[in-house]
């Protein structure tokens, strides 16, 4: 019997140990080939073990930096202030529906709820983002459109600061004077940090990887100032010559589009656009698994 | 006087519930009146009150057009086996995980395999591109010209695509779907596992008997609410990881690339909007209908 699960565990450990080399390599592949010489990638294709390296995808970067500098700002002003905003906005209605007493908690719980059952498709949403609120072509296209607030997350901060912080407290500070929002920011928000953070990073991560908004409502003409770093890769994947046609901007490098390292560049951006979530992933993994745990309760 | 004063104590919390309703109404429910688009013949000049109305005429226009067939046959096809194949592998892995007794090898292997999930699908494109390209990709040039077989124009074939598609979606799934089956895994108490051993259970049997039964009520949840979005399709999976290839829309056209390509290439508002409100009145009946499923097999997981 001790020799059969130890089989079975030894077995356990292979799988486990290939499955995840399956999740890693491809990341390593895409590394190692922003680290090849351009050429050499023509001629033998894309490799684990190239046998000539070059910086020159990073050196291209570097000089079109204006561009892809850019499109970094746009991605880390876009994930903080729309994860902050929405974080607010969520938390405080999430606030409001966790007090049974408050008149009208159920309708507006009904009114949240049923947006989980029914949209009016992604057309209607194009059609009131663009032709409403004018938002086509502006840093907003990236912000508000589906990523702001959700049903699942009010609901599950709802639950939360129901379930979880003691009513009494709420009593207390009401009896010493507090107003509601001074009880909101000074008791129940420091009580809820685990709960903000998981729903905060669920958000971070869904605004930094986002590239349908700007595909939808940034063009390439006139709304390509606000292109995140998926929205670069993304036009880069249509059209490789993105970056190079811009040509104002290789005027100012000295550069003509025939410099370009295009095999390896390209390998380059998707590497720069990972990296800060694979270096940040140990810190943010626990809260990480906890979203992903919690999430599964309800859909 | 007594309602003033209940309208005074509770209109700070209004006005903190404010902000989100009304984003809600704006994202929402706007878009619900929306749908109106479908039923009119679009003019931008007149905006959409505007323009005239059309009747079931854009629905007509999309239904006489082969697409529809093949937009929800892929749509539902993919879905079905995405959920079959998705239950098979993120069981299994999760039942290896649990067997893991050193803390940090789980720790490795989870967090190994959650990579992929944390990825957008451009990425994940760019890598597919890196592996599957005719001129540079890795598979062509260092594996099948080193076995001395014909390189393969997989962008450009479309037989392969239903097998790259489903393994991509696993690869990229597997992590995420693994940790909600193990956090219920772990839940098992270890006593049932103590007296099967006892009376000599086998591995095999210990998850035959106990794991699988008690994991039941997670897999038909999962099931059930997987079955109420058969209709949508992961727009990044079928858009970004064929490249939008036209050769290949036979094998990998969904409802959602179809939308998005009707809408912003072809300027095809009446199919495009037509094929949106299929989406999400289907959408609609199916979640109607799994919830009445789910408070018939177990009330305490119905939605509402």
């Amino acid at each position: 019997m001790k020799n059969q699960d130890r089989g079975f565990r030894i077995g356990a450990h292979i799988v486990l140990m290939l499955l995840s080399l399956l999740a890693i390599l491809p990341f390593l592949l895409l590394i190692i080939g922003s680290f090849t010489d351009n050429a050499w990638a023509i001629a033998n294709g894309y490799s684990f073990f190239p046998k000539e390296w070059s910086l020159k995808a990073y050196q291209y970067i570097g000089q079109q930096w204006s561009t892809i500098g850019r499109a970094y700002l746009v991605t880390i002003f876009v994930t903080v202030f729309g994860t902050a905003l929405g974080l607010l906005i969520t938390s405080m209605l999430g606030y409001a529906l966790s007090r049974p007493e408050l008149p009208g908690r159920g309708i507006i719980l009904v009114f949240v709820v049923i947006t989980m059952l029914f949209n009016g498709g992604i057309v209607a949403s194009y059609f009131i983002w663009t032709q409403v609120f004018h938002i086509k072509n502006t840093i907003w296209a990236l912000i508000f459109p589906n990523l702001l607030a959700n049903a699942f997350n009010i609901i599950l901060l709802k639950n939360y600061f129901e379930n979880d912080i003691p009513r009494a407290l709420l009593e207390s500070a009401f009896l010493d004077g507090a107003s509601e929002l001074k009880t909101f920011t000074s008791i129940v928000l420091p009580l809820s940090l685990p709960i903000l953070a998981t729903v905060g990073l669920m958000s971070a991560l869904a605004y930094w990887n986002d590239w349908t908004n700007g595909l939808y409502y940034l063009s390439e003409r006139g709304g390509s100032q606000y292109y995140s770093v998926q929205n670069i890769l993304n036009s880069m994947n249509n059209n490789i010559q993105f970056l190079a046609n811009n040509a104002t901007e290789l005027a100012k490098a000295g550069m003509s589009g025939a410099d370009l390292p295009s095999t390896t560049v390209r390998m380059a951006i998707a590497v720069v656009g990972i990296i800060p979530i694979l270096a940040a992933y140990p810190f943010f993994q626990k809260y990480f698994v906890k979203g992903i745990t919690i999430g599964a309760v309800k859909g | 006087m007594n309602k003033s004063r209940k309208l005074r104590r509770y209109l700070p919390l209004y006005l903190m519930a404010l902000p989100c309703l009304i984003y809600i109404f704006c994202n929402n429910y706007l878009p619900m009146f929306g749908i109106i688009i479908a039923f009119k013949k679009l003019n931008f000049a007149k905006g959409i009150f505007g323009s005239p109305w059309n009747g079931f005429n854009n629905f007509k226009f999309l239904f006489t057009t082969q697409d529809a067939w093949v937009i929800t046959r892929n749509t539902v096809l993919y879905n079905v086996v995405f959920i079959i194949v998705g239950m098979i592998c993120s069981i299994t892995v999760a039942i290896l995980l649990n067997e893991i007794r050193s803390k940090t090898a789980g720790k490795f292997y989870q967090s190994a395999i959650l990579i992929p999930h944390l990825m957008s699908w451009v990425i994940v494109s760019y890598i597919a591109y890196a592996l599957l390209s005719n001129e540079t990709g890795l598979i062509n040039n260092s594996i099948l010209k080193s076995m001395g077989k014909e390189v393969v124009n997989w962008y450009g074939e479309k037989r392969y695509w239903p097998f790259i598609l489903v393994f991509v979606n696993q690869w990229k799934g597997i992590g995420f779907s693994t940790i909600v089956y193990l956090s219920s895994i772990v839940g098992i108490s270890q006593d049932y596992y103590e007296a099967a051993r006892i009376d000599g259970a086998t591995k095999w049997q210990q998850i035959r008997y106990i794991t699988l039964p008690l994991i039941k009520p997670t897999v038909i949840t999962l099931l059930i609410l997987s079955l109420g979005r058969i209709f949508n399709s992961d727009f990044g999976l079928f858009y970004q990881l064929p490249r939008n290839s036209g050769i290949l829309y036979d094998v990998t056209n969904t409802i959602d690339v179809y939308v998005y390509n009707a809408l912003m290439n072809n300027n095809d508002f009446a199919k495009s909007s037509a094929a949106s409100v299929y989406q999400a009145v289907v959408g609609f009946v199916l979640v109607l209908t799994t919830n009445g499923i789910i408070r018939k097999v177990d009330r305490e997981n119905a939605l509402f």
